[in-house]
């Protein structure tokens, strides 16, 4: 398809038709991404239905299956409120704000050998620096809805995510230093081998301390303080309805998959098939093409997500404070010496 | 008028605009939010330079940490606006002046002989396999490694210097150790006694 295109476009000029394909590969990755998200809310009800003894939804088509878009039809047609004395700019600016860079940041995911937008070459580096402007969208959401509840949310959601930002960098840096480059293709690639050869193994800490951060930086639950509906009524967002928050909503959920796919790039080998150097079994799982197995993967952990809400209770603030720094950001710092250690020496199968 | 001219000279036009707002704006939270605004744009004009590593740093540390703790700070700040304004035309003459002596000396440093436009020609571009991050690392560790092991006791002095400044002693917090918490038993909390009934 990609080379019908290319022929299609060779006849336009050079700039209008790279500008069109361009755009033709973002909304290959954009709509995906929304309809990923819209279905991720669905599997979440339906998963946390079960966890809890309950069917779920399932009213709206066949077995639930429409009941996302009947959400989304619902709050389209909802009515924005904006509330008195709310600074009106920043308040419809916000939910922007934490929606571009959610969506900005899938430039550089490779989903496949070769099948990525941009190769940058400091691609992990942009990732986080990009999903770390997110939560300006929060900040200001909570500050401009003038109210109390809200700002609250916006503290401790600053709080949070420039904590465990910390620890999320150093586990990154762990994988930087393991693979030896920033680039998230040739990450994956040093992890090709077997099952065995995947970083999960010799950054094990990182991978747990990476994947734990990851849920804190999405204010997921246990650690969504910054929502906390029992104390703070919805945080940062309680002032926002209709499609401003469904704006906040599908930010939230496509960092989820951010989050679950970068997880399964760096620490389970991405794309690469997990019956790798196992005799008949590679054989017989070659046609499967990779992009399955890193949704699979990703898949896996996207459930852990639904998991985690359906069985932790929330986090205390001063909890989470002291897990991120006291415990995480140590653990990090001692194993980046050990991953040191183990590059110098070459120690295989990871390292040689 | 080529297409990187163009970016440049948006990211530029972005970046003057920012930054007198950040200079000129009253309420405090706006002119942290322009200051933000003013480090993404100066990002994107280093991008434009090949130095992808520095701008990605900027951002990743000046707009995603440093300038989160800043909002942070001025939104809890009650600031009443009414006295900052006061004294402006008092003080006009004197920071038109200052203003003239620090554009006098920048013209003098970059109009001069050393740090001319024609001293500095541009770079040009790297090709495309060329590694900002690999060569800044390698430059960082081998020739300038004295300067920057410097640069990172000196930084290390300071964050300890800020928590011994800011640590307060134990008498002054209501904080328990979790260890303590953790390690807390039935028998620790809840003291059952057998209250005598009253016989009347």
């Amino acid at each position: 398809m990609l080379d019908a295109m290319n022929e299609l476009l060779a006849g336009l000029p050079e700039p209008a038709g790279y500008l069109i394909l361009t755009v033709a590969k973002i909304l290959a990755i954009v709509l995906p991404i929304m309809i990923g998200v819209a279905y991720l809310t669905f599997a979440e009800r339906k998963v946390i239905g079960y966890i809890q003894v309950r069917v779920g939804p399932n009213r709206v088509g066949p077995r639930g299956w429409l009941q996302p878009i009947a959400d989304g039809v619902k709050l389209l047609f909802k009515e924005t409120i904006v509330p008195t004395n709310a600074n009106k700019f920043l308040f419809i600016i916000a939910p922007v704000l934490t929606f571009a860079p959610s969506i900005a940041a899938w430039a550089v995911v490779p989903f496949d050998d070769g099948l990525v937008l941009t190769d940058v070459d400091a691609g992990l580096l942009y990732i986080l620096a990009i999903t770390s402007v997110g939560v300006y969208g929060v900040i200001i959401a909570g500050w401009a809805s003038n109210s109390k509840y809200a700002l609250l949310g916006a503290l401790r959601s600053a709080a949070q995510i420039v904590s465990y930002e910390i620890a999320m960098g150093f586990a990154l840096v762990g994988v930087i230093l393991a693979a030896g480059s920033l680039n998230l293709t040739t990450i994956v690639e040093g992890q090709s081998g077997s099952i065995l050869h995947w970083y999960w193994l010799p950054l094990l800490p990182l991978f747990v301390i990476y994947f734990i951060s990851g849920v804190a930086e999405t204010n997921r639950a246990p650690f969504d303080v910054a929502e906390g509906e029992s104390e703070i009524v919805a945080g940062f967002h309680v002032e926002y309805s209709a499609m401003t928050f469904s704006v906040f909503f599908l930010a939230e959920y496509a960092n989820m998959i951010l989050v679950s796919l970068l997880t399964a790039l760096m620490f389970l080998g991405g794309w690469l098939s997990p019956f790798q150097g196992i005799p008949v079994l590679e054989d017989l799982f070659e046609p499967v093409p990779g992009i399955v197995w890193l949704l699979l993967k990703a898949g896996f952990f996207l459930f852990l997500y639904l998991w985690f809400r359906a069985t932790f209770p929330r986090y205390r603030y001063d909890q989470i404070m002291r897990l991120g720094w006291k415990v995480f950001i140590p653990i990090t710092i001692v194993w980046l010496l050990v991953v040191g250690v183990g590059v110098v020496a070459g120690i295989g199968p990871w390292f040689d | 008028m080529t297409f990187e001219e163009l970016v440049f000279y948006f990211f530029s036009a972005i970046l003057v605009f920012a930054a007198t707002m950040v200079v000129f704006i009253k309420k405090p939270v706006h002119a942290a939010l322009y200051l933000v605004l003013a480090f993404f744009s100066s990002a994107g004009v280093w991008l434009l330079l090949d130095a992808e590593f520095l701008a990605v740093t900027l951002v990743l540390v000046y707009v995603g940490a440093v300038m989160v703790l800043f909002l942070f700070v001025v939104m809890m700040l009650d600031i009443n606006l009414a006295p900052l304004k006061e004294g402006f035309a008092r003080y006009l003459p004197a920071g038109i002046l200052i203003g003239l002596v620090v554009l006098a000396e920048l013209a003098f440093v970059f109009l001069g002989d050393y740090f001319g436009p024609e001293q500095y020609p541009n770079p040009g571009h790297h090709p495309a396999d060329y590694s900002n991050t690999a060569e800044l690392g390698s430059k960082l560790y081998t020739e300038y490694f004295l300067a920057f092991e410097l640069a990172a006791v000196i930084l290390l002095v300071a964050i300890i210097a800020a928590i011994v400044l800011t640590l307060r002693p134990k008498r002054w917090s209501k904080y328990v150790s979790p260890e303590e918490q953790v390690s807390i038993t039935r028998k620790g909390r809840v003291k059952l006694v057998d209250p005598k009934a009253d016989k009347d």
